[in-house]
């Protein structure tokens, strides 16, 4: 969109005016993710740029609150930092303790959602598929619905069963959410994907699992793996069903972010903010090389 | 797959891994439930070679009750406020407690004369003394500086924001107060529709200055970012701030509401025995006067009070800072437990209405 | 065709039906296989339906149910539940009514459930939680008559409106937190009112929600139209890399974003100290911009802007850039191109992001929650505050299910209009 040359002297300056506001726009966009990043390396206990860390003054900077994310709820904190030091910190550091539960609720979240939603979206991408509509609004619906609704309904419902303040219940409850994910972006994959190559693969005496694996599923894989990771990213993000239904053990990384900004909000969850963002740029890239994997898959194929 | 099948259920299995018995006690976290974890939980742990869970709640008096109601009761022991810890009794949501169990005092004193008046109840048995006070932060004030419980609703003399608990108990009191009531009147005025009218009509008009804080973590961490200039506090958080973190806060005595802090078993708790010597082993002489090492809540038993030594920084005097000290009970309100446990669900509810409708 | 074709010569055989290569009619074996591709298709998602029918669909509507059920009154109280049953509404409570109160008063003291009732009354009637409680405490006490032995407890029994309360909660079912949730109320005839101005919260909050969010929508679609326009119009190597900080805080976590936010608006935080720093703002004014709508507002439209500017993305990029060259050769203004031509296609777009974040604002918890204060407070907060704080699931539950009915009003308006199946994430 250059500018074009009969522009009059006002559309002139409507351009760069809006570039600038747009840069505005995408500063107020990225701005406050990027802030947390240098204030967690604060070597005071505030959240603002002091006079040291303006002057990039290395002793205005320290990694004391990353330290902090160790020693937090260690056993002994003090001791040397040995090989027993390091298993003290494996087993009793709070962060360390909730980034476990983390991923291990994510982890099988994900494969309960990926698998159960790539076979639904392959069911749903079926022309035959009936009362199709209304079924995709039901799988869609628990990303629509409030989640504190959600969370309230699961709360009755696993007290009642007993799935309350288990690894198996958040699993169940985080795999429910995760799954809109996987339909929306498995779904969006096999729009692009030809029928045809199926029929072909049938009509060349493939049974229907070897089709599935052989043709099929190297195709939407990319759709498949990006619609794992929203899927967990939903689960490592989610706090509200950890809220109302984890018990002591289930404790999770959010779930620990939220006690500390309602009660005493220092550098430290600054650290883990940062850590968390640098997570999420490693997930951003993983899900645009897929989708740009997936794109030249599609391009090859044929239709 | 079948390898990442083993590997995670190998990854569960190390976070499941739980030693034989757990002991889950709720408590209201922050710098009071770390004195709870190092005067009680670590010594009993040790003791008893059991571990014990601390799970922290804003007041634990009502997951207690929504668990016990949901049927999920996953807690243990929890320490409530003593109206509450009454109004559970009274519903039927804890369990009785037999005193019989409990010690004798250091000095040979039984169990149930030993406990300060009204510590020690038909499901619940007392840990310590709190109170209410206001603090303010006194790097903010270059004149004057504020000194009774008016001046905490005296916009005009000291302007700036207020932190007030969300909820309606010790907010009326101290609206009471500082609206002249005296001490010793407040719950007669409170029980007729008109006082608790008088109290809202006071909050009123500090109502758009206030940031209302939940956890008892909040108030000192309010003052500290400045987000407020005066708010009011549990008296042992606003002390541990001031000595340990070395922060220039200031506690204004004046209108101050004691009150307990009880232990009690909710119905249905996972481990009832284990629970029931996990109480008496913290409300022993020692342990409670231990606890007054960590915060400045004075011990629920008369013969702890001997026992009570140094702040653990081992220089600060307990003494002057416990809300019994003689200097600090000139204006002092007891709270009336009896008035709480039969009106407080429906103050609550008023309060919650009064806040909502702005 | 069909008619042409059975007018044909050939028709006889036809007509007989045409035969598969097995010697079965094709109209039976094309239905059959299209009943087992039906099936197999189903049998796809199948599983998938009755995992989220269990363990999303069904315990939701368990919670939804307490709205319209709640038994605290007639399973403590079956004395008087069969009093009211044998006798008109309406009528006067006799020495008969205050007998079976009695009656029910000591087994709420045997069975110590006295606050349980009370606090299913006071729902209703405010203030009487403590006279079912005060005087369950001493009910063994209570001799015939009755009547003259509970009026001497306490005045309060004889209220005509505390009868009319308690006929109205000696059945399971009732409709009464709806109508708390709207803030009605039962009059002491039975009429429907609105309940006094100082305990009307719910319909404000409601309306609180929906203004607050509409304007996220608004501040959303104002922030995001620019910007997702020039990703559109961009030559895609350089929309991918501006992409890139679109969909960064979209990955991010939404309490990471919540604590970013908390640092660059609290008192002590960059930007008012930044403002100080420069001397625009005198120390002492720094500028409240958290715990309050302020902060709810800005730390929303932030968080939920991803979600305005992708479906925009999606609708733009695919306009060809000659359709505004056209107009503009053909003598419009730059701003009658885009307001006649350019505009009008971009409409999709705003339809699909606005209602997706108007949904999801709508619902929002955690962001007011941490950042909200007290006046920033929406409707889901509230439903959280009485299912944990005053624990009155009932009412909690109403207010939820006029939350899910809006909510799911816009998720059907959202199918018809754009349809499931084109909401796209990145």
């Amino acid at each position: 969109m250059a500018l074009p040359v009969y522009a009059t002297p006002l559309e002139r300056l409507w351009y760069y005016a809006y570039r600038v506001i747009c840069g505005l726009i995408f500063l107020f966009l990225i701005a406050p993710i990027l802030v947390v990043i240098p204030l967690s390396f604060n070597a005071e206990p505030f959240f603002t740029f002091t006079e040291k860390m303006l002057s990039l003054d290395p002793e205005g900077y320290s990694l004391r609150w990353y330290d902090l994310l160790l020693t937090f709820g260690m056993q002994a904190p003090e001791a040397p930092r040995d090989w027993n030091w390091w298993r003290d910190v494996w087993n009793n550091a709070t962060w360390v303790k909730v980034a476990k539960n983390s991923l291990i609720i994510g982890f099988f979240s994900t494969i309960l959602a990926t698998v159960l939603g790539t076979l639904a979206a392959l069911g749903l991408a079926r022309s035959e598929m009936p009362w199709r509509r209304a079924i995709m609004a039901i799988l869609i619906s628990p990303m629509i619905v409030p989640i504190i609704i959600t969370a309230t309904g699961l709360f009755f419902f696993y007290s009642w069963t007993g799935l309350a303040g288990t690894y198996t219940g958040i699993i169940l409850a985080h795999a429910t959410l995760g799954i809109p994910f996987v339909i929306i972006t498995v779904t969006a994959t096999l729009i692009g994907f030809d029928q045809s190559l199926n029929r072909a693969a049938a009509s060349l005496g493939a049974s229907p699992a070897r089709t599935f694996f052989k043709v099929t599923m190297p195709l939407i894989l990319p759709g498949v793996i990006s619609g794992a990771l929203f899927a967990f990213v939903t689960s490592f993000d989610e706090v509200v069903v950890v809220l109302f239904i984890a018990g002591f053990d289930q404790q999770t990384i959010p779930r620990q972010m939220w006690n500390g900004i309602r009660e005493q909000i220092s550098p430290a969850i600054l650290s883990v903010a940062t850590i968390l963002v640098i997570v999420s740029i490693a997930l951003l890239t993983a899900v645009e090389l897929l989708r740009r994997r997936s794109e030249r898959l599609r391009g090859i194929s044929p239709g | 797959m079948r390898k990442t099948l083993i590997l995670s259920t190998a990854l569960l299995g190390l976070a499941t891994a739980a030693s034989a018995q757990t002991l889950t006690v709720m408590s209201w976290g922050g710098a009071y439930g770390e004195s709870q974890v190092e005067a009680y939980n670590k010594p009993f742990a040790a003791e008893k070679g059991v571990t014990v869970n601390m799970v922290d709640a804003d007041n634990p008096a009502t997951p207690i009750k929504a668990m016990v109601e949901a049927g999920n009761v996953s807690v243990d022991v929890a320490d409530v406020e003593l109206s509450d810890a009454v109004r559970l009794c009274d519903e039927g949501l804890i369990e009785p407690i037999d005193h019989s169990k409990l010690p004798p005092g250091a000095d040979g004193t039984p169990a149930e004369e030993d406990f300060i008046d009204g510590a020690l109840t038909d499901c619940a048995v007392a840990n310590i003394v709190w109170s209410t006070i206001y603090a303010y932060d006194k790097s903010k004030f270059s004149g004057e500086v504020p000194t009774t419980i008016a001046d905490f609703f005296d916009l005009e003399k000291f302007p700036g924001k207020r932190g007030l608990r969300k909820g309606a108990k010790a907010n009326l009191e101290l609206a009471l107060m500082a609206d002249g009531v005296p001490a010793a009147e407040v719950y007669d005025v409170l029980a007729t529709p008109e006082g608790v009218d008088r109290a809202f009509a006071k909050l009123d008009t500090i109502k758009d200055q206030v940031v209302w804080w939940e956890a008892g973590a909040q108030p000192p961490q309010l003052l500290a970012d400045g987000e407020v200039v005066m708010t009011t506090a549990y008296n042992g958080r606003i002390f541990a701030a001031a000595t340990a973190e070395g922060k220039p806060f200031e506690i204004v005595w004046d209108g101050q509401i004691m009150d307990l802090d009880l232990f009690v078993i909710p119905k249905g708790a996972p481990n009832k025995e284990l629970a029931m010597e996990y109480i008496a082993f913290a409300t022993d002489s020692q342990r409670l006067a231990d606890q007054a090492k960590w915060i400045s809540y004075g011990p629920a038993r008369k013969s702890s009070a001997p026992l009570v030594g140094l702040y653990k920084d081992g220089k600060t005097e307990m003494g002057p800072h416990m809300p019994t000290a003689p200097e600090n009970m000139k204006n002092a309100v007891l709270n009336d437990f009896e008035f709480w446990a039969d009106n407080g669900v429906e103050l609550e509810e008023r309060f919650n209405a009064w806040l909502a409708a702005n | 065709m069909a008619d042409l074709a059975s007018d044909a010569p050939f028709a006889t055989p036809a007509r007989e039906s045409l035969k598969t290569a097995d010697g079965k009619p094709l109209k039976a074996a094309l239905a059959r296989a299209q009943a087992r591709s039906r099936r197999r298709a189903l049998f796809l998602v199948l599983p998938l339906l009755v995992f989220i029918l269990v363990t999303f669909v069904f315990p939701i509507g368990q919670m939804l149910f307490r709205s319209v059920h709640n038994d605290a009154f007639s399973r403590n109280m079956p004395n008087l539940v069969a009093w009211f049953e044998a006798t008109e509404p309406g009528t006067e409570p006799d020495e008969a009514a205050y007998a079976a109160l009695a009656a029910d008063l000591k087994l709420l003291r045997e069975n110590r459930t006295a606050g349980e009732v009370g606090t299913r009354v006071n729902y209703e009637l405010s203030g009487s939680r403590s006279l079912f409680t005060s005087t369950a405490r001493r009910a063994n006490a209570l001799e015939p008559p009755f009547r003259e032995a509970i009026l001497a407890e306490n005045e309060g029994w004889a209220d005509p409106r505390l009868w009319q309360v308690m006929r109205d909660a000696s059945s399971a079912y009732t409709a009464n937190f709806y109508l708390a949730a709207v803030d009605l109320m039962h009059t002491e005839t039975g009429e429907i009112a609105r309940v006094p101005p100082d305990r009307q919260i719910y319909v404000n909050l409601f309306l609180r929600t929906f203004a607050l969010s509409a304007l996220i929508t608004v501040l959303t679609l104002i922030l995001g139209y620019p910007i997702a326009h020039l990703l559109a119009t961009l030559p895609l190597r350089y929309s991918n890399i501006l992409m890139i900080l679109v969909l960064l805080p979209f990955w991010t976590s939404l309490l990471v974003r919540t604590t970013a936010w908390i640092v660059l608006l609290q008192q002590q935080g960059v930007i008012n100290s930044t403002l100080v720093a420069t001397g625009l703002i005198a120390d002492d004014q720094r500028l409240a911009m958290i715990y309050n709508q302020t902060g709810t507002i800005i730390a929303m439209t932030h968080i939920l802007l991803p979600f305005m500017v992708l479906p925009l993305y999606s609708v733009m990029r695919p306009i060809p850039p000659s359709y505004v060259r056209a107009a503009r050769s053909l003598g419009a203004s730059s701003w009658k191109a885009f307001r006649s031509v350019y505009f009008p296609m971009t409409v999709p777009g705003i339809a699909a992001g606005g209602l997706l974040v108007f949904i999801l604002a709508v619902g929002y918890y955690i962001t007011p929650a941490l950042v909200g204060g007290a006046s920033g407070q929406l409707i889901s907060n509230l439903i959280a505050y009485h299912m944990t704080d005053s624990l009155n699931w009932s009412l909690a539950a109403a207010l939820a299910s006029i939350l899910l009915a809006a909510v799911l009003l816009l998720y059907w308006l959202y199918d018809r209009l754009i349809g499931i199946d084109n909401l796209k994430l990145g």
